[in-house]
């Protein structure tokens, strides 16, 4: 700008200075305390079903499946987003963050239609951990192959 | 003869006056700091509506016909109506005045849309081309988060350099029949656009920062006023950083304005107890701190000169995307209460 001989460099460090960052050590208290109950609550799940009789395999998916719902369901209801607010990657990273990344923008693109608003706009967020966890997955098989093929 | 002095301010031979100003915000602006200044303050962000977009256009619609209103003009007597938003194609306003039946020149300034439509508002006022104008602007938090960050229920945490978008809408009837008399706008200073390569979407007020500066020297030096000319000088959107950085910038050209220097986006929220981080922001937050808190402080005198510099962040979601610096720009516009 012609009012200030400042460089974009000097202004960078000067953002720098200015800006605040978060508070990594709270905020990591904090998701460890949400992301530690999410798996306590879950893990009460398999252990009530195991002892109403249930498989072990089949108990560990239903209570991914509960986690699913509930998230969902705290999601349509305006909740979600604080829990995660306060927890932080404690509520994002276990399978309840994944739900409310689908079911957010389905409720906030409901008024765009059924096609072109939640069809189209369901895995604006998700989408993309979809592709990249498949193509990893992909890419890991094909490692695991090979390693099986030398060493066998 | 041009009226344009220095490289790019223009004063009016006869300033313009603001007969009248309405503001309409949602609840968390009611709740702030000068929550009581608002004409009206609606409980519910949707506002009977259906979608977000709609009662942002009902925010823009009913501010204005209250500005028309305490103006005591006719509907008919208001030849042209400045407005604009920050959605996409400034629906959030062609919607707004599509039944208001009067004519309509689209604005947009991002955040800095206020300044702008005051500005050019006053030029063709003064210019002879109309006899009384309407400026407007708004946003919306959920149509502005909707477009431009998460669907609103999505779990996130938003940084500490982070801004709150306004809901609301303020506008100001310029009129050129007090004779120049009252609280008037006395010279406009048009900014340039300013890139000081801060891609940070989460930290606009350092974006735009530069901008503000660069318009607020360039005022001084085109006017030859000094920072103390200005009973209160303030910014539109720029918050607690962007504030500090203005500060430095000027300070270190030798302009000295720690002492009657703010922001709408400090004045707006109360970042303790309100959760808004670095301060407000969007186009409503200049316009509704005007047309509510600043205009009263100018109809009670408290104020008598102010300089209000509305800040816009000209980016889009496609240019943030493709990893472009966010481009900043101000617009000063100089209001005075002549007696």
């Amino acid at each position: 700008m012609d009012n200030s001989n400042i460089t974009k460099e000097r202004f960078s460090q000067m953002v720098d200075k200015s800006s605040p960052n978060s508070n990594i050590f709270t905020n990591c208290c904090k998701a460890f305390a949400i992301g530690g109950l999410i798996c306590v609550f879950a893990q009460a799940i398999i252990q009530w079903l195991l002892r109403m009789g249930v498989e072990k395999d089949i108990a560990s998916t239903l209570s991914s499946v509960s986690l699913i719902f509930l998230a969902s369901l705290l999601t349509g209801i305006g909740v979600f987003d604080n829990l995660a607010k306060f927890g932080g990657a404690g509520a994002i990273v276990p399978i309840t963050g994944f739900a409310n990344a689908v079911a957010a923008p389905a409720v906030e693109f409901k008024k765009e239609g059924f096609i072109f608003g939640v069809g189209a706009k369901m895995f604006v967020i998700a989408g993309p951990v979809i592709v990249y966890g498949l193509a990893t997955s992909w890419v890991i098989g094909i490692i695991y192959w090979l390693f099986n093929r030398i060493g066998g | 003869m041009s009226k344009k002095h220095g490289n790019q301010t223009v004063f009016f031979q006869q300033p313009v006056s603001i007969i009248a100003a309405a503001s309409i915000v949602g609840p968390k602006e009611g709740q702030g700091p000068i929550g009581k200044y608002f004409d009206r303050v609606v409980e519910d962000v949707l506002w009977d509506c259906k979608s977000w977009e709609q009662a942002e256009s009902k925010f823009v619609s009913d501010a204005i016909k209250l500005a028309i209103q305490k103006s005591g003009l006719l509907d008919t007597e208001i030849d042209c109506i400045l407005a604009g938003d920050l959605l996409n194609q400034i629906i959030g306003t062609s919607f707004g005045v599509r039944d208001l039946n009067r004519p309509f020149i689209g604005m947009f300034g991002a955040c800095s849309t206020f300044g702008l439509a005051m500005g050019v508002g006053s030029m063709l006022v003064d210019g002879g081309f109309y006899n009384n104008v309407i400026a407007s602007a708004s946003s919306h938090f959920c149509a502005a988060e909707k477009q431009f960050r998460f669907p609103l229920e999505f779990g996130s945490q938003r940084p500490p350099s982070s801004t709150w978008t306004v809901t609301g809408n303020g506008a100001a009837v310029l009129s050129n029949k007090t004779g120049g008399k009252g609280i008037c706008v006395t010279a406009y200073t048009a900014g340039k656009v300013v890139d000081m390569g801060i891609t940070d979407i989460n930290n606009m007020g350092a974006a735009m920062a530069p901008s503000a500066a660069d318009t607020l020297i360039t005022h001084f030096k085109d006017t030859g006023r000094n920072p103390d000319y200005y009973d209160l000088i303030i910014t539109g959107d720029l918050g607690y950083i962007g504030h500090e950085l203005v500060l430095k910038i000027t300070q270190e050209q030798g302009y000295h304005i720690s002492s009657n220097y703010t922001d709408c986006g400090i004045k707006i929220f109360d970042r303790e107890t309100q959760d808004t981080h670095s301060g407000g922001s969007g186009c409503a937050c200049s316009a509704v701190t005007f047309a509510g808190y600043l205009y009263n402080q100018m109809q009670n005198s408290a104020i008598g000169k102010l300089l209000l510099l509305p800040t816009g962040a000209l980016l889009s979601t496609t240019s943030a995307q493709q990893g472009e610096s966010i481009p900043g720009i101000c617009h000063a516009v100089a209001i005075e209460n002549i007696s």
